[in-house]
């Protein structure tokens, strides 16, 4: 602190209580994930009594290797990492594609390119006329709708344009004098010095991709192509709908799995990536947000 | 430039065959550019025209049958049927109750909690509450639909908690009552996003000079002071932007929430009107009545956008165009 002054009694507290109460919200935070945690490490039969925690009562791995034995589980898993991977890869690049050329100046027709652009910001076709054009496309039940559809958004591309805009010229006049073209600019120049928004788009598109259940609800019948989520949304779905009955394992019971513990062991599996990756790529969205917010 | 024009020879370029020439140029110059461009809007053109263009099915009978084109026209038919059904009432109450509150509540409370991190003087602890508080937002809401129905089954820990308290004496199933719907969507909610919401207002904090806080110092201001007036004041454009969003966006529930959380037995509560356009669309497969509803939604919306933007302007001088 700058000030010369000695704390007053009354900042003393005033700080003291305000530590306090930013620990709470994180415990508060914190704790529902921690409670899933301990649980999906407990027997499950045992864990139906209730009252588990702070730590498992019954500590057991056989959830884990139940899910990781179930081929529907690892099926839906690898969608999802397929889905993300590839996702992210086509949209990044493509959205950044279309962004260096809107950000050229002196692009012809630049300015009603960007017009069309803007108008998908605040009018869009809905639900059914979207549902349509897919059915149309034969995208139904097919692993491209999860990647096409998304392929490129106005707004992701509003940002790489505010990032690209500042890249110098001098950058580009260099590599235009050893005869490079406008496509070897783009993935020779531009590419390798936006790491940090390519990281921030790629980090916001890998989330959507990861967590997406609904494309997979509405545009996909067959089991081996859903993902992760929408695999989880159908039980968790059920479990609610059935939730008086919650505390009855149905289904699967073998020893000390039930339905419950399996639930909630691939809850664990398919958050831990997310939750592992969070900590290095924090400082990407952050700076994002930031770039998104001036402009957006 | 001024170029002489030559009288009596015919072949002599016009200015105007000169700038077409030029033009042309210019577009053979940018071939690669233009590709790049055009295939983003090729792309926009199918995936974001030709749905605005199926919009016109809310004005047809269309069935799986015929195409978009050769549906008969009905007219406002589907918006009529709309406004006469029995469901609009409840449809209504539950997507305005949900929003307004989530408005009321979740709208000022990151201000809340950005105003009192900001206040912390360990930047490391500042740092460590910020990692903590954005996760949650980075979770789909299946898993969290999955976390409540953990924690609100019979025996989740809300019932054990309650009941050794001796609140209540048997087990309350939470999400099979429509009673305790909107507590949960809008608690639930909340608990997600409350640190992420925080970001910009941070970010807006960070740029308010320390001269400010000096002279308030100087002046004898405490700290809930200088948080009022100081820090406050100075945020207020990006307050105003976020409102104008907000209000905007009052239509839109939270589809994937509500969509994991909802169930036949808390539906009176839980029917808002994007889950009304996906059962009686998807579910029903009514095409055309769906897409009227949804079509009848966005067009409030886009007038609450702008009407919005017109009060702050017009209040704060700051808008969002």
């Amino acid at each position: 602190m700058l000030s010369l002054k000695r704390k007053t009694r009354g900042e003393a507290i005033f700080d003291f209580l305000n530590v306090v109460g930013m620990a709470l919200i994180c415990f508060v935070t914190i704790y529902p994930i921690w409670y899933v945690l301990v649980n999906s490490f407990n027997d499950g039969t045992d864990a139906m009594r209730g009252g588990i925690y702070w730590w498992p009562r019954q500590f057991t791995v056989e959830n884990f290797t139940t899910v990781f034995r179930s081929p529907g589980i690892m099926m839906a898993m690898g969608i999802t990492v397929a889905k993300t991977l590839l996702g992210v890869a086509a949209h990044v690049f493509f959205t950044a594609m279309v962004a260096y050329a809107f950000s050229r100046r002196g692009l012809i027709g630049g300015k009603v390119y960007i017009l069309i652009g803007t108008v998908t910001l605040f009018f869009g076709g809905g639900l059914i006329p979207t549902y349509l054009l897919i059915r149309d496309l034969h995208m139904l039940d097919n692993f491209l709708v999860y990647i096409i559809p998304v392929l490129f958004s106005f707004f992701d591309l509003i940002i790489f344009m505010t990032f690209f805009r500042d890249i110098p010229d001098g950058l580009e006049e260099a590599a235009r004098i050893d005869g490079a073209n406008d496509w070897s600019i783009f993935l020779r120049v531009v590419l390798p010095v936006s790491m940090p928004v390519l990281a921030t788009i790629a980090l916001f598109h890998g989330v959507y991709q990861w967590n997406d259940y609904f494309t997979g609800m509405i545009y996909i019948n067959n089991p081996d192509l859903q993902p992760i989520q929408t695999y989880l949304y159908r039980v968790v779905a059920e479990s609610s709908s059935n939730q008086m009955m919650s505390a009855v394992p149905g289904g699967i019971t073998t020893r000390s799995v039930t339905s419950q513990s399996i639930k909630l062991a691939t809850m664990v599996v398919t958050t831990a990536p997310i939750v592992f990756a969070y900590p290095f790529l924090q400082k990407y969205f952050v700076k994002g947000m930031m770039i998104g917010s001036i402009k957006g | 430039m001024e170029r002489k024009i030559a009288a009596g020879t015919s072949e002599v370029p016009s200015r105007e065959d000169g700038k077409a020439r030029k033009w042309w140029r210019r577009l053979l110059q940018q071939r690669h550019l233009q590709t790049m461009a055009l295939l983003g809007v090729a792309w926009m053109i199918i995936f974001n025209y030709i749905p605005m263009y199926g919009i016109i099915i809310a004005f047809k009978e269309y069935n799986i049958v015929d195409s978009i084109a050769n549906s008969p026209w009905v007219g406002l038919e589907h918006f009529r049927e709309f406004l006469q059904d029995d469901e609009l009432r409840s449809v209504i109450r539950n997507t305005l109750g949900i929003s307004l509150i989530k408005l009321a509540i979740g709208f000022p409370l990151p201000i809340v909690f950005a105003l009192f991190l900001n206040e912390l003087r360990s930047i490391r602890f500042k740092k460590i509450v910020q990692t903590i508080s954005y996760l949650p937002h980075f979770l789909s809401w299946v898993i969290l639909g999955g976390i409540l129905a953990t924690w609100l089954a019979d025996v989740g820990i809300i019932n054990s908690i309650l009941m050794a308290l001796g609140l209540i004496s048997e087990p309350i199933s939470y999400l099979a009552e429509p009673r305790y719907f909107w507590g949960i969507v809008i608690s639930s909610d909340i608990w997600k996003e409350l640190g992420w919401s925080a970001i910009i207002y941070l970010a807006a904090m960070a740029g308010v000079s320390p001269e400010q806080y000096e002279a308030a110092t100087m002046d004898g201001a405490g700290r809930f002071q200088k948080m009022f007036y100081v820090t406050l004041p100075n945020i207020r454009p990006t307050i105003a932007i976020l409102f104008i969003l907000a209000v905007s966006g009052v239509l839109n529930s939270n589809f994937d929430q509500i969509l994991v959380l909802r169930n036949s037995l808390n539906e009176s509560a839980s029917n808002v009107i994007d889950i009304y356009v996906y059962q009686t669309g998807i579910q029903q497969g009514r095409f055309s009545y769906s897409t009227a509803v949804g079509l009848l939604k966005s067009v409030i919306a886009l007038i609450l956008l702008l009407i919005a933007n017109g009060v702050t302007k017009k209040l704060n001088n700051t808008s969002l165009f």
